[in-house]
């Protein structure tokens, strides 16, 4: 194998959901472009992400994304060090769309090909921001397609404290904006009314399972039975109801989280990272608590292809570059 | 000229390379729908083993479908990208003229079909003209009972060639004078591709990368309901 060069640079794909992504990152941490085409638009009008128009819009938008991360980072393809792309976990019609085009361009810049696990990638988006951030680590994953605790004891060394029994945080959100008539995507029209509501309007249940797991389908059914039989209740009152009884579960799950691993960093990850409670709540947490806080701006909490390159640099460190006949890993596991 | 073909409109998955010598290269594999696996390694060991440099290739041809969404999927991805990277041009041609291709020297009515899953099959009518096969109808997707009552009302002698023909037999072959064709002609050949684009290179008949799509003929369920749904509400 030739000298590492002093800038190790690879394209990174992301497109296990909704958003088509590339990227150019520069030895795991140096962000040099990133380009995001979302969907959100397209799968707007049925309430959440189709798989089957996601797995068409890929094919479409992510050849002119990867031309554009090329073009803004200045570099050609050939100079590259190498591809990666998300092989999992995610929508399996989805995957393969980015890691047939990642394979194929490794193939014809004759560069390594690196596979990654989306939920290591959210988690290598904290160190794209703040590289100086040391395991271990607990960190909160919540999107519309994940909800998590994991620590991180090391890089590559990672264990699933909690995940949801039933729906993920993001589909709650989803669902109960819908049905409050708020539109799609459900994570910032709720943020957003719940401003102006008052959180302590109604009670509504805090599940709270054994262990570290989550279970919100009881909240869930409880907001829309409440919306439905109580239609005079102000919208902005629910919504912050709603609101403060999932960030209540998230940080208190968290709290624990942190006790029994003795981590003494905590970082967010995923979409409804970026929701404005949550992240209030549990800057509050650390500071009660005595630990290191780090929030991820909006865009790297949700789904890029800069966190997919920086998955990769660390994974290639490690285990060298993936086999090319790997296949997409809709159910890809992180511990 | 060389021209790089992908063909993964069906459970194979399929790669040649050819040009005015003729095909040189040639890979096919069906077992399991292993697409996204096995087609990137496949032209791989294929320029390897017939010694050819991916940067000798002047163009890619693909095979746009119909077909399996997923397999299109995977090779029109593939192809944009090998496109892209090696800054050739694209070709896109259909699975079903593929097929017709290599059965040009009978009489009959050829009749392409592949499966379309779902009850249903993709399909158009071809016949043999100088140099090839002319297809005489748009892509078409139905039902295996759609289809045969058209071959009833055309009531010419047809050779029926693809899985679609492999899968649905007693249907097609309830019609006087049709034939189903062999496992040889199940599937969409890369060597076709390659054959068939290569004329069409010399035209410069080229689209763009951005521009190649699948050819899907099927809007996705949610398109379908939510269309069906508007025209209830209207
Ligand atoms: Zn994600």
């Amino acid at each position: 194998m030739s000298e590492t060069p002093d800038q190790f640079l690879i394209l990174g794909i992301e497109t296990s959901c909704d958003e088509t992504a590339a990227a150019v990152v520069s030895n795991g941490d140096t962000v040099v472009s990133s380009v995001v085409s979302s969907q959100v638009d397209l799968h707007a009008r049925y309430g959440g992400v189709v798989p089957e128009i996601a797995s068409r819009a890929h094919v479409e938008l992510l050849t002119p994304a990867v031309a554009q991360a090329l073009v803004e980072s200045g570099i050609e393809g050939n100079e590259l060090h190498a591809v990666a792309a998300t092989v999992g976990p995610g929508l399996a019609g989805a995957l393969l769309v980015g890691i047939s085009a990642a394979k194929a361009y490794a193939l014809a810049w004759g560069l390594p090909f690196i596979g990654v696990n989306h939920m290591e990638a959210h988690l290598y988006a904290c160190f794209l921001e703040e590289p100086d951030l040391e395991p271990p680590l607990v960190v909160l994953l919540v999107s519309g397609g994940h909800t998590m605790l994991v620590a991180m004891d090391a890089h590559g060394q990672y264990r699933l404290l909690g995940t949801t029994v039933d729906d993920a945080v993001g589909e709650a959100f989803d669902k109960v904006a819908r049905v409050m008539g708020l539109g799609y995507p459900g994570g910032p029209a709720i943020d957003n009314v719940a401003l102006t509501g008052d959180p302590t309007a109604v009670k509504f249940p805090r599940a709270m399972p054994q262990g570290l797991d989550f279970s919100l389908s009881g909240l869930k059914t409880a907001v829309i039975r409440y919306v439905r039989d109580n239609p005079e209740t102000p919208v902005a009152d629910v919504a912050a109801s709603f609101q403060a009884a999932v960030v209540d579960v998230l940080v208190d799950k968290t709290r624990r989280a942190v006790a029994e691993v003795g981590a003494s960093t905590v970082c967010l990850g995923g979409g409804v990272a970026a929701n404005s409670l949550l992240r209030e709540r549990i800057l509050d947490l650390c500071t009660e608590e005595g630990l290191r806080c780090f929030l991820p701006s909006r865009s790297m909490c949700t789904d890029n292809a800069a966190m997919v390159a920086a998955a990769a640099w660390w994974r290639y460190r490690a285990d060298g570059a993936t086999p090319l006949d790997i296949g997409a890993q809709p159910n890809l596991r992180l511990a | 000229m060389l021209i790089l073909g992908i063909e993964t409109a069906t459970i194979q998955v399929g790669c040649a390379i050819g040009g005015h010598e003729g095909v040189l290269a040639c890979f096919h594999a069906a077992k399991g729908r292993r697409h996204v696996e096995t087609l990137v390694p496949a032209i791989e060991f294929m320029c390897r083993q017939a010694q050819i440099d991916l940067s000798d290739i002047s163009a890619i041809a693909v095979d746009v479908g119909p077909g399996l969404f997923s397999g299109l999927r995977v090779g029109v991805s593939a192809a944009k990208a090998l496109a892209q990277a090696l800054r050739v041009p694209t070709i896109g041609i259909s699975s079903l003229d593929l097929l017709a291709f290599p059965v040009r020297y009978t009489d009959r009515l050829i009749v392409p079909v592949i499966d379309a899953r779902r009850g249903e099959l993709f399909y158009a009518f071809y016949r043999q003209v100088p140099g090839g096969a002319q297809r005489l109808s748009s892509y078409q997707v139905g039902s295996p009972d759609d289809l045969a009552s058209e071959l009833l009302a055309r009531g010419e002698d047809c050779l029926v060639v693809g899985d679609g023909a492999l899968r649905y037999p007693a249907i097609l072959t309830e019609v006087s004078g049709a034939e189903a064709g062999g496992a040889t002609s199940a599937f969409p050949s890369a060597a076709s591709l390659v054959e068939l684009a290569h004329p069409q290179a010399l035209r410069e008949e080229f689209v763009q990368p951005w521009e190649l799509q699948p050819l899907y003929l099927r809007k996705s369920d949610a398109e379908i309901n939510w269309n069906a749904a508007m025209d209830r509400a209207t």
